[in-house]
């Protein structure tokens, strides 16, 4: 750490006092502020917290001057809002950098963000709002040999909160453009990208009982193809066999992961199929690790992400364990002066997506460790999720424009939300909304959700139905001004009953270029919040917001 | 503490070097075709460019390029402007960005970021997020979040820049 930073600093100074050229370099920057509030509130089981208020917050700044550039990020959470881990509680630089680029041999030392193809084996990113950063720290290299070929390799250990994990890992992965490299395929109608990846973790056996593994390897191999309006995309994943969860004698099981997608398109329709299946994919730079911890990989939920608040109510997230799923989607523009367009066009969406488990149950949990689950199953196999979904966008008039949705969905809250209840949940949920502009850069915009779900006996009712109506008045470029109410009926779980209840949100928020103030008060519910299918459980809450955020 | 003191003393040396216009960062994007694209590469002939970071599922951005779209002949017959959108879908949404584009209509220049590394470049924190290059590529104005009617303002921005 103090090595590298010296580093970084020498090359400060070198490049700032030696520059051949007479430019300066560029810094760049930018700043999140995150506090909340909390206070007692029974009728929601919102607690309040010793501090009194908590705090995220970080600031990236980079400098760049031709070819070389180098970063930090300082991070504090004072103490960290809740639903976060209380790990991250404290100051820190957990991210600094130097990169720099000689004749087409691009060097990074110290914390890098890669990703390899779609990410089945080798995949670090972050995402703060859901307190994800698995960066790695290390060496990397990338070289494009010849033209159409490229090659990234790595050595590096990965953070966990304020330390690195135990393992070394090592990654390699190379990308050949055929098209590219082979000089007779260069005006051929159809484009070929055919790619492979590789990557190795190093951990201690220090088990007295078992001899575990010290090197546990993955690979993927990859192609997209493309010919006019159609995409062809697929990666296979191979995992070795990587003793997970508690260490026995019988979860030795080798992962593997298939995923392929389809796509058509043409101006105003686009039409998108895709499947995946996932058996024993879990794979962390840490043996038998838990949780959102030292994740390597990053396998995507298959199934629409969805923005509204209430569609977004029983999101999925992928089992990386064992599942197998479906996707399709088609978006479609009715033309301007048609007879469904009207005078502005209308936009209109449907997507369909199935998960189900995997035959015999995922590799990992079976006893028998020659267990080959049956490739392609859905019928009579368990289901963890599916949605059904429409979306409408219309322009009525110069001031008014529409937008429609229309989910159903069936939800698997054991096998998502880790809970005994032995019933799905099928909820239907209606929204709409209206955008009304006033007069230019005011606009007036109301939404209108109802969430109900399926009381029959076969599903399970969960909290019951939900309303929320939303109402936002924004004053283009500074001010906006909202009004949110989310109301529960009441209901009953595990033989405690809850009240009806109103979650009442009031917030507004100021912008002038790239600063942004937002204060709001009120009531949040408890639920779990997703970005890209990986979720984090927010806890329910009453208090007053401030977010600040800037970038230069 | 220690490490304290020596990113103060990397701010200062930063700031020693502290110029009024920053470049676009050289930053590998995928193409809607999964072909790699540098950044390095956008080009406009010396006339404006604007870059909007958005996503599939990201409302407002798609309400803003929506809304852009609208005028966006307009606007390039008056000030020869290119609007480049880079999507920050991850692999969950990127085979979506394709169809959803086409649909759409949109007949901007579109490229991928699926690990952020662009997005990470420029300092963007949450989409969207929207910027304006000059001649020269180098960044005149941005702002963050979109709201009904910004588009004017932005519009001005790019007019003053092509008189």
């Amino acid at each position: 750490m103090k090595r590298l930073t010296i580093i970084i600093t020498c090359n400060f100074i070198s490049f700032i006092t030696w520059a051949q050229d007479n430019s300066n370099g560029t810094i760049q920057g930018d700043f999140n502020l995150s506090t909340q509030s909390y206070y007692e509130d029974p009728a929601i089981n919102a607690e309040k917290v010793d501090e009194f208020m908590l705090m995220n917050a970080y600031s990236n700044i980079r400098y760049n001057k031709g070819n070389f550039t180098a970063g930090v990020r300082f991070e504090s959470y004072l103490n960290v809002l809740r639903g976060f881990e209380s790990n991250f509680n404290g100051n820190g630089i957990p991210y600094r950098f130097a990169q720099y680029n000689v004749n087409g041999l691009d060097i990074t030392v110290g914390n890098f963000y890669e990703q390899f193809g779609n990410g089945l084996i080798f995949r670090s990113y972050e995402e703060k709002t859901l307190g994800i950063d698995n960066v790695m720290d290390g060496v990397r290299l990338k070289y494009s040999p010849l033209k159409g070929l490229s090659l990234k390799g790595f050595v590096a250990t990965q953070r966990l909160f304020w330390e690195q994990g135990p393992g070394i890992i090592r990654g390699f992965d190379t990308d050949l453009n055929l098209n590219e490299a082979i000089s007779s395929l260069e005006s051929s109608k159809t484009n070929a990208i055919i790619g492979g990846s590789f990557v190795s973790r190093f951990q201690d056996d220090n088990n007295p009982v078992f001899n575990l593994p010290e090197n546990v390897a993955a690979y993927a191999i990859r192609s997209t193809v493309n010919r006019g309006k159609i995409s062809f995309n697929s990666e296979y994943a191979y995992k070795y066999n990587d003793p997970a969860g508690g260490i026995t004698y019988n979860n030795f099981a080798p992962g593997s992961a298939l995923m392929t997608n389809l796509s058509y398109s043409q101006r105003g329709l686009g039409i998108m199929l895709e499947a995946h299946r996932v058996d024993n994919m879990d794979y962390r730079s840490k043996r038998g690790g838990t949780g959102k911890e030292l994740t390597l990989n990053y396998i995507p939920a298959i199934s629409k992400q969805h923005a509204y608040t209430l569609a977004a109510f029983y999101p999925f997230a992928t089992q990386p364990l064992g599942e197998l799923g479906f996707q399709g989607e088609i978006n479609y523009t009715f033309k301007k002066n048609s007879k469904l367009g009207g005078k502005y066009g209308t936009q209109v969406a449907v997507n369909y997506s199935r998960i189900n488990g995997l035959n015999g149950g995922p590799s990992e949990l079976t006893l028998n460790r020659d267990h080959t689950p049956m490739f392609f199953s859905v019928i009579n196999e368990e289901l963890y999720f599916r949605d059904l979904n429409f979306d409408l966008k219309k322009k009525i008039s110069k001031k008014v424009k529409v937008m429609l949705n229309y989910l159903d969905v069936i939800y698997n809250k054991d096998v998502i939300e880790g809970k005994i209840i032995g019933k799905n949940v099928h909820a239907r949920i209606g929204i709409a909304e209206v955008n009304y502009k006033i007069k230019p850069k005011h606009t007036l915009r109301s939404e209108f959700q109802y969430l109900s779900v399926d009381k029959s006996e076969e599903y399970y009712k969960d909290q019951g139905d939900w309303v929320m109506g939303l109402v936002e008045y924004t004053f283009s470029p500074h001010w906006f001004f909202a009004f949110v109410d989310q109301y529960n009926g009441g209901y009953t779980s595990e033989g405690k009953t809850y009240e009806a209840v109103h979650y009442l949100n009031i917030s507004c928020g100021y912008s002038k270029g790239t600063n942004r103030f937002e204060l709001g008060y009120g009531k949040v519910r408890e639920g779990i919040f997703c970005v890209g299918g990986v979720c984090r459980n927010v806890p329910s809450s009453n208090g007053f917001t401030l977010n600040i955020t800037s970038s230069f | 503490m220690k490490k304290l003191l020596i990113f103060t003393a990397f701010l200062s040396f930063s700031l020693l070097s502290f110029s009024q216009n920053r470049t676009l960062p050289k930053v590998d994007l995928k193409t809607l075709d999964n072909n790699t694209f540098n950044t390095s590469d956008f080009d406009n002939d010396g006339k404006p460019i604007v870059i909007s970071f958005w996503a599939t599922w990201c409302k407002p951005c798609i309400k803003e390029l929506n809304n852009i779209a609208e005028v966006y002949e307009d606007w390039q017959d008056e000030t020869g402007v290119k609007v480049i959108a880079i999507s920050i879908d991850d692999a969950r949404n990127m085979s979506k960005v394709k169809p959803k584009v086409n649909a759409l209509l949109w007949d901007y220049e579109v490229y991928c970021d699926p690990n952020g590394d662009l997005k990470r470049a420029m300092g963007v924190g949450s989409v969207p997020h929207t910027f304006l290059l000059n001649e020269n590529k180098e960044i005149v104005y941005q702002h963050t979040g979109y709201k009904d009617g910004d588009e004017y303002d932005l519009f001005k921005k790019i007019e003053a820049l092509s008189k």
